[in-house]
């Protein structure tokens, strides 16, 4: 800060008090008082989140402890365990569930494996402006419609589409429709979720450390595994939390590539829907719930949720 | 570790195989836009504009356009506030319940839309008895949408420190005061970025939006799912994708402009 040339030597300036206003007087009392600061800054979303959100969340689960009037299609509010029990059970409830699990597990295998060379390649080998034109690139087709992306998928696998086209010459033909189709359709969807914090966690690993790495004689190879993968390890759970999510309770992109085959989405969907049981599909929709809490609570440690 | 050259070569050629991967139904979509086929074959039998005409024609289409951009911006406004708010008590005060908080932020995004669609719906009829409308999905999206404004938000707040803050109070400036001036500037970026990801994610909603959508309300995604499926407007549905695909450039384009400009001054 520069000193007022036009005072004049010896003499101090002097900065008149601040007002009286009301506005002060408010502004004093908060910063004298914490809690009330926390109070008004949190009691908007928590109303917001908790009112909204939870209560809704809580009102579905307690809906699952219900049961449809056969005659009347209308909620009858006894108490009973039937709709949990059914699903816990019923055979066709457990095969979905494997399947869909197992959809959703491949789809975040399958997107890591794309994400993590293309993500090194953007934050360690690229230029900054090459860097910044492949961001640009990994997020452009984001703003397609998440259905048009999975018809043009629908479109590239079908008998006359693309891919037939392009592999006929090699003897290859396309998956066709099917969980096959689902995996590629789903992990093509997700994948820019999944790149962009392993490209941030990977930009935040210091170029430093890998030439200390390499100093001291480690092998590209060691060197990835011990000291970029420790660091960029809660990144890659943070974009394996968007993929796996997203995949389980997905029943669009199965319903537009996957022929016949049903996920669990497909079973709650119905359930709302056609079957006009909502207690029935409320018991479903647990088995995702419990399942991402789970994973949430698996992955908590790694501070992953930080990342996201 | 220095990478070899051929390590980089093989780095570059992954990253142009999956960018190829990436573009390719993409491009299908754009060659299709110009198809005379209508079910979509393989290479196209013919080239014509007649889609092109169709789809700014479409009043269907230009109607569902102008609700999602209204809806999207109105639960973007909303997710701003309450992600602002929420990322400064998360990220300058400790207390009892902190880490219950963040997970109720994240809770909306990582639980299947489908489970969030229909607890929503539950709760507007049942509990609420709120006709569904535009206003239902509104409150809808803005709850998922508070997370990336949140993310981006309390990032930026960690990097920040307090220290100009502490000096702006020094100095006698209120507490608004100093938000307007000192905190609001460093974060308008930061809030910027997660704007927009909030409004891309609500524009492109369709499983919660499903659920809490009145029966007038029709947002683009669900005339793209209602038209998908009629031959004659597979092609209409193309040339709007296309239309957003190019659209969204520039906002891409300016956050990162933003972006870089910080880079640099840092």
């Amino acid at each position: 800060m520069t000193v007022d040339a036009t005072a004049p030597p010896g003499k101090r300036m002097t900065v008149p008090p601040p007002r009286d206003t009301l506005g002060r007087r408010g502004s004093v009392f908060l910063s004298r008082h914490r809690r009330l600061r926390l109070t008004l800054l949190l009691s908007a979303p928590l109303f917001w989140l908790g009112l909204i959100y939870i209560v809704a969340l809580v009102a579905l689960l307690i809906t699952s402890l219900w049961t449809v009037d056969t005659f009347t299609g209308q909620i009858s509010q006894t108490w009973t365990l039937e709709n949990i029990i059914t699903v816990l059970t019923g055979s066709l409830y457990q095969t979905v569930t494997v399947r869909t699990v197992g959809v959703a597990l491949l789809v975040t295998i399958v997107d890591i494996v794309i994400a993590l060379p293309i993500a090194f390649y953007m934050a360690k080998v690229a230029s900054p402006r090459m860097q910044r034109i492949l961001v640009i690139a990994v997020l452009m087709p984001l703003w397609a419609s998440y259905l048009v992306k999975a018809y043009a998928w629908r479109s590239v696998l079908s008998q006359e589409g693309i891919l037939n086209w392009l592999l006929a010459p090699f003897g290859g033909e396309s998956p066709g429709y099917g969980l096959p189709a689902t995996i590629i359709t789903l992990s093509y969807l997700w994948l820019p979720y999944v790149i962009l914090p392993i490209y941030a966690g990977l930009e935040r690993v210091p170029d430093s450390l890998l030439e200390a790495s390499s100093d001291l004689g480690g092998k590209t190879v060691s060197t990835l595994r011990l000291v970029v993968l420790p660091i960029i390890w809660p990144a890659i759970i943070a974009g394996s939390i968007f993929s796996f999510s997203l995949s389980l309770g997905d029943y669009i992109t199965v319903n537009i590539v996957g022929g016949a085959n049903q996920l669990l989405g497909n079973l709650v969907y119905t359930n709302v829907g056609a079957a006009n049981n909502l207690p029935l599909a409320a018991a479903i929709a647990l088995i995702p719930i419990v399942i991402i809490f789970g994973y949430l609570a698996t992955v908590r440690r790694t501070g992953a949720l930080e990342n996201l | 570790m220095r990478l070899s050259r051929a390590a980089r070569g093989i780095l570059g050629g992954l990253t142009v195989l999956v960018l190829a991967g990436i573009y390719l139904p993409l491009f299908v979509v754009f060659v299709n836009s110009f198809s005379t086929s209508t079910s979509l074959s393989w290479p196209p039998p013919g080239f014509t504009l007649e889609w092109w005409a169709k789809a700014f024609r479409s009043e269907g289409a230009l109607d569902a356009l102008v609700t999602s951009v209204q809806i999207a911006s109105v639960s973007t406004l909303i997710a701003l506030v309450l992600g602002t708010l929420i990322s400064l008590a998360l990220q300058r005060y400790s207390f009892f319940g902190r880490e219950a908080v963040s997970l109720l932020v994240i809770l909306p995004i990582a639980l299947p839309g489908i489970i969030t669609g229909i607890a929503l719906n539950n709760a507007f009829r049942t509990i609420l008895g709120v006709q569904l409308s535009i206003y239902t999905v509104i409150v809808a999206h803005a709850t998922f949408c508070i997370v990336t404004v949140f993310n981006n938000v309390i990032a930026r707040l960690r990097r920040l420190g307090t220290s100009i803050e502490d000096a702006s109070a020094d100095l006698g400036a209120g507490l608004w005061t100093t938000f307007r001036l000192i905190t609001f500037p460093q974060l308008r970026s930061a809030l910027f970025a997660g704007g927009l990801l909030a409004f891309a994610l609500s524009f492109d909603e369709i499983i919660v939006t499903t659920f809490t959508a009145g029966a007038g309300v029709k947002t683009l995604p669900l005339w793209i799912l209602d038209n998908l499926f009629r031959p004659n407007q597979a092609p209409v549905v193309n040339v709007i994708a296309v239309v957003l695909v190019i659209v969204s450039i520039i906002p891409i384009y300016i956050a990162q402009r933003i972006a870089g400009a910080e880079k640099i001054v840092r």
